[in-house]
C-alpha cells in the first residue's frame, strides 16, 4: 500500500514499504517554468531531514530539493539529465528525482498529506 | 537562414538572407579560407628553438581572413547592437548616460595607453599624479577622508570594501559572523558577503520601499559585521532614515556599507560621508560615464572611513617629496603593513581613470550638481507622466530612477517581459525589468541626464500607448513582440537545456 | 554644460508637469542637514579644449613605452594592434551598448562574445570558456575557487613561477573562506617538485607557462600526478601569443586555463583595463564562474545567441554563486577577437615565431655581455637575466639611455635578497634591431 506526501518546500514523496520516491510538485513546476537542469545525489548518499539534496533550475531561477526524511538515496534518476523537461511533463510521475531508503519513518508524521499541501498552494499561485 | 519581411502582408524572402541594410553574417570560423591573413608581418629569423620541446604540434584551428572582411564582419555585427548613441536605454540601475568622445581620444593618448605598469616610477610621474588626482576628486565628492583605487568593477569594490571590514574587525579581536542585506539589494551583495564567510541575514522594506528601521534594529546585535546598503535605493528611493540606520549599526559594533552603484543621483547634492557611511564603492562607469562596452571593462573605487583605511588594499599612490610613489608592498613605514593584500593585477583600470577623470572635468563641480538634478528631475517627470496608466510601486518623489510593477497588468495576460520586448518595436531599449525583486514584475526606469524633454516625451507617449494596447488585451501582439527586431524573441529554454557555448564546425550539439 | 540637454524653461515645464517649484523639493528624503547648499569647492566646468590640454599635460609627463627601447613583460605584453582593432570597438553600438540582456537587440555583442569562447578554447586546448572575467589575477583566483567548489578540497599549492600578482590575487581572495594557499617560494634556479606537495585535501595545483622567470613547463607529469590524487590543474598563461608557438596547456592535460589576454589587441594602458580569460572542460561548466553565451534560435529558427547557464550567477543565485563577479572585460573581448580575426592561424603562428626569434636573439647578445647570465633553459619571448648588481639600480640607470630595460624581480619579489640581481626581460615584434642594439650597448655601459 502506497502513500503520498508533501513538504511545504513543494517536494513530494511517495511511500512504498521502506522506500520513498520524491520528486518536486505540480504547483512547483509550473512555478519555476520551463525546467533546463537538475542536479541530483549520489546513490549511497546519506541525508539527514532537511539536508539539501539537488537543485532544480529554469532559465532564471534555482531551487533547492531539500531530502523529505532522513535516509539513503538508493537511486536517482539520470533520465533528467539528458531531459529535464520531463520534469514539466510529468512532475509527479516520471520526472521523479530520487529514491530513497527510509530510516525513521516517524518522520513522515510530520509531513502534508494531499488535502493539506493543496490548501497550502491554493493562494499562493 | 532568410528572416522573411513582409509586404501587404506577404513573405518577402531574399536569395542573399540578407533584408536591405539587415545583413546576416555568420561566424568568423564559417568565413575561413586556410592560409588567408588580415596582417603582414615579416618573415622570422631562423633561430634554433628555445622552448624546450613543447613546441605546438597540433593546429590551433583559427579562421584565416582578409582585413577588409573582418571590418565587414564586426561592422555588420555592430549593426545588430541597440546603443546609447542611438536611442533611449532606460535601463534603470545601470545608468545608461552619454560616453563623450573626448574621454576616448584622452584614454588612447600615448602617455596614458603606452605605459608599462611596471616601468620605473620615476618615467610614470604623470599617470600616478592622474590617479591621486581622481582620488581627490571622489574625496571631495563623497566627504569622505580615503580611498582604495585598483577594484575592477563595482561588484570587486564591494569585496574590497568588505574584505576591508572583516579584516578590521579580525584586527580588534571581534569575530562576527553576519551581514545584513536588504530583500531589495542588488545579488552581488550577498554573493560578495559569502566570499568574505559571512552568513546573509535579510532585511525586509517597509510599505514606503524604505528599510524597515525597527526590523533593522532586531537585527542588529554583537554577531553583526556590516549592513551593505544601497543608497539612492534599488527602488530609485532616497533612505530618508538613514542617519538612523547608521546611528543603529554603529551603536552595534557593526560597520555600514553602502553599494554605491546610484550615487550618479546625488553627486554634488549630498555627501555620503556626511550620512555616517563606512565605506562605499563608486561606479565609474555608471556616476562618471566611462562606456560600459557591452559589459565592460568597468572600474569601482571604494571610499574609506579613517577606521577602514589602514586595511585597504595594495597597490596605492603616496605623495613622496615632490613626487608621487607607487607603494605595492606591505610596509610598516608606509603604513601598509595592515592592508588585506592585493584584488587584481598591477595598479587600477587606468584607462577607465583617464576617461572618469575627463567627464570631471568637463562638467566640473557646478556641471556635476546639475547633471544629477537632471537626472532626478527626469525620473520624476517620467514618473508624474506615467503614473496615472502604470502602476507606481512606491510615492514619489523618486531619485534618478522611477520603479513601476506589473499591477497595471494584471488580468490582460500581457507579463513584464512582454511589456518590454514591445518596447523594442517602439524603438527603444527595455527599461530593467524583475530587479529589485521586492515588488511583482519590476519595471525600473532610469532615464539619466542625458535625455533631453522631447526625448522623454516621445518615451512616455510610447509608454502610454503600450500601456493602453495592453489594456485593449491585444495579448496577441505583446506575445509576439519585438516584431520588428533584427531578431525575434530567442530561445533561452533550449540555450540552457543543451548549452553550446563555442562554435564546431559541423557539430551543432556541444554535449560531451 | 555641453553634455546637458535642458534650457531652464525645460527644466521650469518638467517641474511643473511634476507639481514642484523647485528642484529640491525632490530631494525631500534627504537628511535637511546632508543636503549641500550650493556647489563643491572644485573647479567648475570647462570645455573640451581646456580639459585637453589639461590631460595632455599630465601625459606629457610620462614616458611611453613606444619611445624607448622597452623590454618590458612580466605579465603585460607591448605588440602591435592593427589599426582596424581600434576602430572597431569604437563603433558606438559596442562601445556604448550595455551588458546583452535583451538578445534581440544585442546580437552584436553576443555573436563576438561566442566568438571569443571559441577562440579561447581553441587557444588553450580547453572545451569551453567563458566572455572573460576582470584580468589574469582575478581569474587565477576564480579558477582556486571554482576548484575548491568542485572538489570539495580545502588546499591550493601555487607554483614558485606563478606572478606574484596572481597569488596575491588568489591568497586574498580565499582568506576568509576555510581554505589554505600554499605558495612555493621564487627560484628560477630549481624545478618545483609540485607532485609530492598533492595530498588528499589539495583541490588543484596552480602552475604558470610561460611562468614569471619565462620558462616554459611541460604540465603532463603533474596532470597525471594531480589526476592520480583527485586534485585539478590550472594552468596559467600570462602571454597568450605564445600559444600560437607552444603545445596549448589543455593538450598537456590541464582542467582549467585561465590567463590575460591583453597581449592581444589591447593596449597596455598602465596596467588595465585588461583581460581574464577562463577555459576549461565542459563537464565543469556548471562550477565555472562568469558571464557566458550560448547558441540558440529565435522564434523564426534563425540562429542567435543569448547570454545563459544564469543560474550560476549573482543575481539569480544570490550567495550561492559560483562568483561575486557581475561583469566582463567586453570591450577588451571585442579587440582580443577582432585582432585575433586578423591574426588567424597564419598570423598568430608567425607572430610568435617573430616572437620567439627575437628573443633567442636577444639572449644570445645578452650573454656575450661580461657578468651577464641568461638563466632559462628555456623560454618564449621573456627570459630571466643574472647581473652582477641589482636588477633595480641597472633599470634606473638605463632609463637615462633610453631603455626600459626589463623588470626588476626585486620589485615582484621585494623579501628575498637572492632575488636582487635579476632581470625579467621581453622582446615582442615591436623590438627592433636598434633597440637591441641600444639595449646592448648602454647595458655594456652601465654594468
Amino acid at each position: 500500500m502506497s502513500k503520498i506526501y508533501y513538504t511545504e518546500d513543494h517536494e513530494w514523496i511517495l511511500v512504498e514499504g521502506d522506500t520513498g520516491i520524491c520528486g518536486i510538485s505540480e504547483f512547483a513546476q509550473e512555478q519555476l517554468g520551463d525546467i533546463v537542469y537538475v542536479e541530483l545525489p549520489e546513490p549511497g548518499t546519506t541525508v539527514a531531514q532537511n539536508d539539501e539534496l539537488a537543485v532544480v533550475e529554469s532559465v532564471k531561477a534555482a531551487s533547492e530539493i531539500y531530502a523529505p526524511v532522513s535516509g539513503e538515496i538508493i537511486a536517482s534518476n539520470e533520465d533528467l539529465v539528458e531531459d529535464p523537461a520531463k520534469v514539466n511533463a510529468d512532475a509527479m510521475g516520471d520526472g521523479w528525482f530520487f529514491k530513497i531508503r527510509i530510516s525513521n519513518a516517524k518522520e513522515l508524521e510530520g509531513l502534508l498529506d494531499k488535502a493539506a499541501y493543496d490548501a497550502l498552494t491554493a493562494g499562493q499561485s | 537562414m532568410a528572416k522573411p519581411g513582409m509586404n501587404n502582408g506577404q513573405t518577402i524572402e531574399t536569395s542573399s538572407g540578407h533584408r536591405g541594410l539587415d545583413l546576416a553574417e555568420p561566424l568568423i570560423f564559417e568565413l575561413d579560407a586556410p592560409g588567408r591573413c588580415g596582417v603582414d608581418l615579416p618573415e622570422p629569423s631562423q633561430v634554433s628553438s628555445r622552448l624546450g620541446g613543447l613546441e605546438r604540434q597540433a593546429p590551433i584551428g583559427l579562421p584565416g581572413l582578409s582585413e577588409p572582411q573582418v571590418v565587414r564582419h564586426f561592422v555588420r555585427l555592430s549593426r545588430n547592437n541597440f546603443a546609447i548613441d542611438a536611442g533611449l536605454y532606460p535601463l534603470g540601475s545601470c545608468t545608461m548616460k552619454h560616453n563623450p568622445r573626448l574621454n576616448e581620444k584622452l584614454a588612447r593618448l600615448p602617455g596614458f595607453a603606452d605605459l608599462h605598469p611596471m616601468q620605473p616610477v620615476e618615467t610614470v610621474q604623470g599617470a600616478l599624479e592622474l590617479i591621486d588626482t581622481l582620488a581627490d576628486w571622489l574625496l571631495t565628492l563623497t566627504g569622505m577622508p580615503a580611498v582604495a583605487m585598483s577594484p575592477a568593477a563595482g561588484a570587486h569594490g564591494e569585496l574590497c570594501g568588505l574584505m576591508c571590514i572583516r579584516a578590521a574587525l579580525e584586527a580588534r579581536g571581534d569575530a562576527r559572523e553576519v551581514v545584513l542585506v536588504p530583500t531589495s539589494a542588488h545579488g552581488t551583495n550577498p554573493a560578495t558577503a559569502a566570499i568574505c564567510g559571512y552568513r546573509i541575514e535579510e532585511i525586509p522594506a517597509d510599505d514606503r520601499g524604505r528599510v524597515d528601521l525597527s526590523a533593522l534594529k532586531e537585527k542588529l546585535g554583537p554577531h553583526v559585521a556590516a549592513i551593505m546598503l544601497t543608497n539612492p535605493s534599488t527602488c530609485g528611493l532616497f533612505e530618508n532614515q538613514i542617519v538612523e540606520i547608521a546611528q543603529a549599526v554603529h551603536d552595534a559594533g557593526a560597520y555600514f556599507y553602502c553599494d554605491g552603484a546610484n550615487f550618479n543621483a546625488i553627486v554634488g547634492k549630498v555627501r555620503p560621508g556626511d550620512l555616517g557611511i563606512d565605506c562605499m564603492h563608486l561606479n565609474l562607469h555608471k556616476t562618471f560615464s566611462t562606456p560600459h562596452g557591452g559589459g565592460g571593462p568597468g572600474s569601482g573605487p571604494v571610499v574609506l572611513a579613517e577606521a577602514l583605511a589602514p586595511f585597504a588594499p595594495l597597490p596605492m599612490v603616496r605623495r613622496d617629496g615632490d613626487g608621487l610613489a607607487l607603494v605595492e608592498q606591505k610596509s610598516e613605514a608606509e603604513g601598509t603593513a595592515a592592508s588585506f593584500g592585493r584584488l587584481k593585477g598591477f595598479h587600477g583600470q587606468m584607462g577607465m581613470f583617464v576617461r572618469a577623470l575627463a567627464f570631471m572635468l568637463s562638467h566640473g563641480a557646478d556641471g556635476l550638481r546639475q547633471a544629477s538634478e537632471d537626472a532626478v528631475l527626469n525620473a520624476n517627470y517620467v514618473l508624474a507622466r506615467l503614473q496615472d496608466l502604470l502602476s507606481l510601486s512606491f510615492p514619489g518623489p523618486c531619485m534618478h530612477e522611477a520603479l513601476f510593477d506589473d499591477g497595471f497588468l494584471k488580468d490582460t495576460g500581457v507579463s513584464t517581459l512582454d511589456f518590454a520586448k514591445a518596447m523594442i518595436d517602439e524603438g527603444f531599449h527595455p527599461m530593467t525589468m524583475y530587479f529589485p525583486l521586492v515588488v511583482s514584475g519590476a519595471m525600473l526606469i532610469e532615464p539619466t541626464e542625458s535625455e533631453s524633454k522631447d526625448s522623454l516625451d516621445q518615451f512616455i507617449a510610447s509608454m502610454r500607448h503600450l500601456a493602453e494596447r495592453a489594456r485593449r488585451g491585444d495579448v496577441d501582439y505583446f506575445a509576439g513582440a519585438p516584431h520588428l527586431a533584427p531578431y525575434r524573441r530567442l530561445d533561452e529554454t533550449r540555450a540552457a537545456r543543451h548549452p553550446v557555448l563555442r562554435w564546431r564546425g559541423d557539430v551543432k550539439e556541444a554535449a560531451e | 554644460m555641453r553634455y546637458l540637454p535642458h534650457t531652464p524653461a525645460d527644466r521650469q515645464a518638467m517641474l511643473a508637469a511634476i507639481g514642484v517649484d523647485r528642484i529640491d523639493e525632490l530631494f525631500v528624503d534627504v537628511p535637511a542637514q546632508a543636503l549641500l547648499p550650493k556647489a563643491l569647492d572644485l573647479p567648475n566646468h570647462a570645455g573640451e579644449m581646456a580639459v585637453e590640454q589639461n590631460l595632455a599635460a599630465l601625459a606629457a609627463r610620462n614616458v611611453p613605452a613606444g619611445a624607448a627601447a622597452c623590454f618590458l613583460g612580466a605579465g603585460a605584453y607591448r605588440h602591435y594592434v592593427p589599426a582596424a582593432v581600434d576602430h572597431l570597438i569604437q563603433r558606438s553600438e559596442f562601445l556604448t551598448a550595455y551588458t546583452p540582456y535583451q538578445p534581440e537587440v544585442s546580437q552584436g555583442t553576443l555573436q563576438y562574445l561566442f566568438e571569443f569562447q571559441t577562440q579561447v578554447a581553441l587557444l588553450t586546448g580547453m572545451e569551453v570558456a567563458n566572455a572573460s572575467m576582470y584580468d589574469g589575477a582575478s581569474a587565477c583566483a576564480e579558477a582556486v575557487l571554482m576548484a575548491h567548489r568542485v572538489t570539495k578540497r580545502n588546499k591550493a599549492v601555487l607554483c614558485g613561477g606563478l606572478h606574484p600578482h596572481y597569488a596575491d590575487a588568489t591568497a586574498t581572495v580565499t582568506q576568509f573562506i576555510n581554505f589554505d594557499v600554499d605558495r612555493r617560494p621564487a627560484d628560477p634556479s630549481v624545478a618545483d617538485d609540485l607532485a609530492a606537495l598533492i595530498d588528499d585535501d589539495t583541490a588543484c595545483v596552480v602552475v604558470q607557462t610561460p611562468d614569471l622567470f619565462g620558462r616554459l613547463h611541460d604540465l603532463r607529469p603533474l596532470a597525471e600526478a594531480a589526476h592520480a590524487k583527485g586534485a585539478l590543474l590550472v594552468a596559467v598563461v600570462t602571454e597568450f601569443v605564445s600559444l600560437g608557438a607552444v603545445t596549448s596547456p589543455g593538450e598537456m592535460g590541464a582542467d582549467i586555463v585561465v590567463g590575460e589576454g591583453q597581449s592581444i589587441g589591447n593596449a597596455l594602458n598602465f596596467g588595465g583595463p585588461y583581460l581574464g580569460l577562463f577555459a576549461t572542460r565542459q563537464k565543469f561548466v556548471r562550477q565555472m564562474p562568469g558571464r557566458v553565451c550560448g547558441e540558440t534560435v529565435d522564434v523564426e529558427g534563425r540562429r542567435g545567441y543569448v547570454l545563459t547557464l544564469s543560474t550560476r550567477e549573482q543575481h539569480i543565485r544570490r550567495e550561492k554563486a559560483t562568483s561575486n563577479i557581475c561583469t566582463n572585460s567586453g570591450l577588451c573581448c571585442l579587440a582580443f577577437c577582432a585582432h585575433l580575426a586578423l591574426l588567424g592561424e597564419v598570423g598568430l603562428r608567425r607572430l610568435a615565431q617573430l616572437n620567439h626569434g627575437r628573443a633567442v636573439e636577444l639572449a644570445e647578445q645578452l650573454t656575450a655581455l661580461d657578468g651577464v647570465d641568461v638563466l632559462n633553459d628555456s623560454f618564449f619571448n621573456e627570459f630571466t637575466l643574472r647581473l652582477p648588481r641589482p636588477a633595480a639600480e641597472v633599470v634606473s640607470d638605463l632609463v637615462g639611455h633610453g631603455v626600459l630595460a626589463g623588470v626588476p624581480v626585486s620589485r615582484l619579489h621585494p623579501d628575498d635578497p637572492g632575488l636582487d640581481n635579476l632581470l625579467l626581460v621581453a622582446a615582442t615584434e615591436t623590438n627592433s634591431d636598434e633597440d637591441v642594439a641600444v639595449f646592448i650597448d648602454a647595458l655594456r655601459e652601465v654594468l
